[in-house]
């Protein structure tokens, strides 16, 4: 038997969910387990009592609603990278979960796990970021919102309180003019990321570069908010190769990643100007085309 | 201990288990479905692979208490010693494996492929696949063995 011993609740609500959570010390979400379950296997996770959210049904749905694009915690990876709606309306998150892992990974995992387990190098916690999201959470009796900006306390480290449940994960819809687009670096296809940067633009309808949203995974403790970086693009009509590679120099000058055994610092400092110079070449074009991302 | 009641191979399966039992061991030790075999036993490798309700998981990362309900397919369930299902069979034709350790995790992993969709491209295969580790066959033969699938799917699935 790998894991150490535990007690287990399958919530049949949310509320069940947060009166389960705040009953025990040491209790955790149960969410795709793609995360949790490889460090209890490990034993290097040992909590006392897990909550099983995986029934319910009311955090795994996608809508648009004024403005604001609202997912389910539990939306799972594959869902992301297929359903037809997300596809229209939130391209780039199907653009990321089909980064993430393997089929057999992202058929059980969440977005909310993701976000959650807050692991510096994965994609959504970045693509979040990027995008000005938020997150809500629910514990017993109440409920508020966490913004990106300040989820992501460190590495594996997030603002939520032990027993705060996240259910609904929130970004602004898509307008006329806005280009998506993230760009990573794995050694083998499904890897987790040595370094990734999502560029997020907007531009006008005369085609000028109104703002430019930059964020990167693997770039230091957190998913950095490197957006200072394209702050120049700003009123710029065209995106010239120099420009793009300019977005890079300033990126990589931004970045504060680990160096380790899968990349020095230097190298990941390198991979981050590659990157983020593709990725802005991509939004910018998506963002002068109809469809956008 | 936890009563748990689910279909395995479209028979009923009952157990009783402690929460932290695997899906993995429970298969393994207590209903002799023993190919789903133990890898990494930390989701990198895919040799624990099965079908619940038809997407392809890794048995290592669920709990048995998970499972109530749901449909499970191990490969003891897909074709038979006299009647390889079309991708054994391809993959015995193709020298797609070598000492078998990777193959349920690799066939399960490619039956859902297939439902999903019958014609998949070389490189799609690649994409699909590439969660599933060998260490024997360096991989060329299992990707031809299910392009041969790929090209005649409908007539054999
Ligand atoms: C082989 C392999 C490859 C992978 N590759 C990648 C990759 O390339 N990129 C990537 O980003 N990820 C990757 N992952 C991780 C995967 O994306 C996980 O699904 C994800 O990190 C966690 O989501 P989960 O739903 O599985 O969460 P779980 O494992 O269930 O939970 C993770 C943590 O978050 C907490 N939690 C989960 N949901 C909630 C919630 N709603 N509210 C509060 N707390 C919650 C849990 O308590 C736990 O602490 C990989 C995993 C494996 C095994
Ligand atoms: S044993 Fe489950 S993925 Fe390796
Ligand atoms: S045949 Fe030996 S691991 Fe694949």
């Amino acid at each position: 038997m790998k894991p150490p011993r535990f007690d287990y609740v399958a919530a049949g609500s949310v509320g069940e969910a947060t009166e389960a959570l705040a009953s025990a010390e040491d209790s955790r979400v149960l969410a795709g387990g793609q995360s949790l379950v490889p460090l209890m296997n490990l034993r290097l996770a040992r909590p006392s009592l897990l909550v099983d959210v995986n029934h319910l049904g009311a955090l795994s749905g996608f809508e648009s609603h004024n403005g604001t694009l609202r997912f389910g915690a539990m939306c799972r990876h594959r869902f992301l990278e297929t359903d037809p709606d997300v596809r229209q309306k939130a391209p780039i998150f199907a653009e990321v979960a089909e980064l993430i892992g393997h089929v057999g990974i992202r058929n059980r995992g969440t977005l909310g796990g993701s976000l959650a387990h807050a692991d510096p190098v994965a994609e959504l916690p970045a693509l979040l970021v990027a995008l000005e999201g938020r997150v809500i959470v629910a514990s017993t009796g109440s409920e508020r919102a966490i913004p990106a900006a300040e989820l992501f306390a460190g590495p594996f480290t997030t603002g939520l309180e032990p027993d705060e449940l996240l259910t609904t994960v929130e970004v602004p819809a898509h307008r006329d003019g806005d280009g998506g687009a993230f760009s990573e670096f794995v050694r083998r296809h499904g890897d987790f990321a040595t370094a990734g940067v999502a560029v997020i633009l907007h531009r006008d309808g005369f085609g000028a570069c109104e703002q430019v949203r930059v964020a990167g995974c693997g770039l230091g403790p957190t998913p950095m908010d490197l957006s200072a970086a394209g702050d120049f693009l700003r009123g710029e009509s065209s995106l010239t190769d120099g420009a793009a590679e300019e977005l890079g120099r300033r990126v990589a000058a931004a970045a504060d990643p680990p160096g380790d055994v899968h990349g020095s610092k230097d190298y990941r400092r390198e991979l981050a100007a590659v990157l983020a110079a593709d990725a802005v070449r991509r939004a910018w074009a998506r963002a002068g085309s109809a469809g956008g991302a | 201990m936890t009563k748990v009641r689910f279909s395995l191979n479209g028979e009923v399966a009952e157990v009783e288990v402690e929460p932290r039992e695997l899906l993995l061991d429970t298969l393994r030790d207590r209903l002799a479905m023993t190919g789903a075999h133990a890898g990494c036993e930390q989701g990198s490798c895919g040799a624990c692979t099965v079908l619940v309700d038809g997407c392809g998981v890794r048995s290592c990362l669920m709990f048995t208490v998970q499972v109530g309900g749901s449909e499970v397919r191990t490969i003891e369930g897909v074709g038979s010693p006299g009647s390889l299902h079309p991708i054994q069979q391809a993959l015995s034709t193709h020298h797609g494996l070598q000492c078998g350790f990777c193959t349920p995790g690799m066939v399960l992993t490619a039956l859902e492929l297939f439902e999903t969709d019958p014609h998949p491209s070389r490189d799609r295969i690649e994409e699909w696949m590439s969660g599933n580790l060998c260490r024997c066959t360096g991989y060329v033969n299992i990707v031809k063995a299910l392009e041969a699938v790929a090209g005649t799917a409908e007539e054999q699935l």
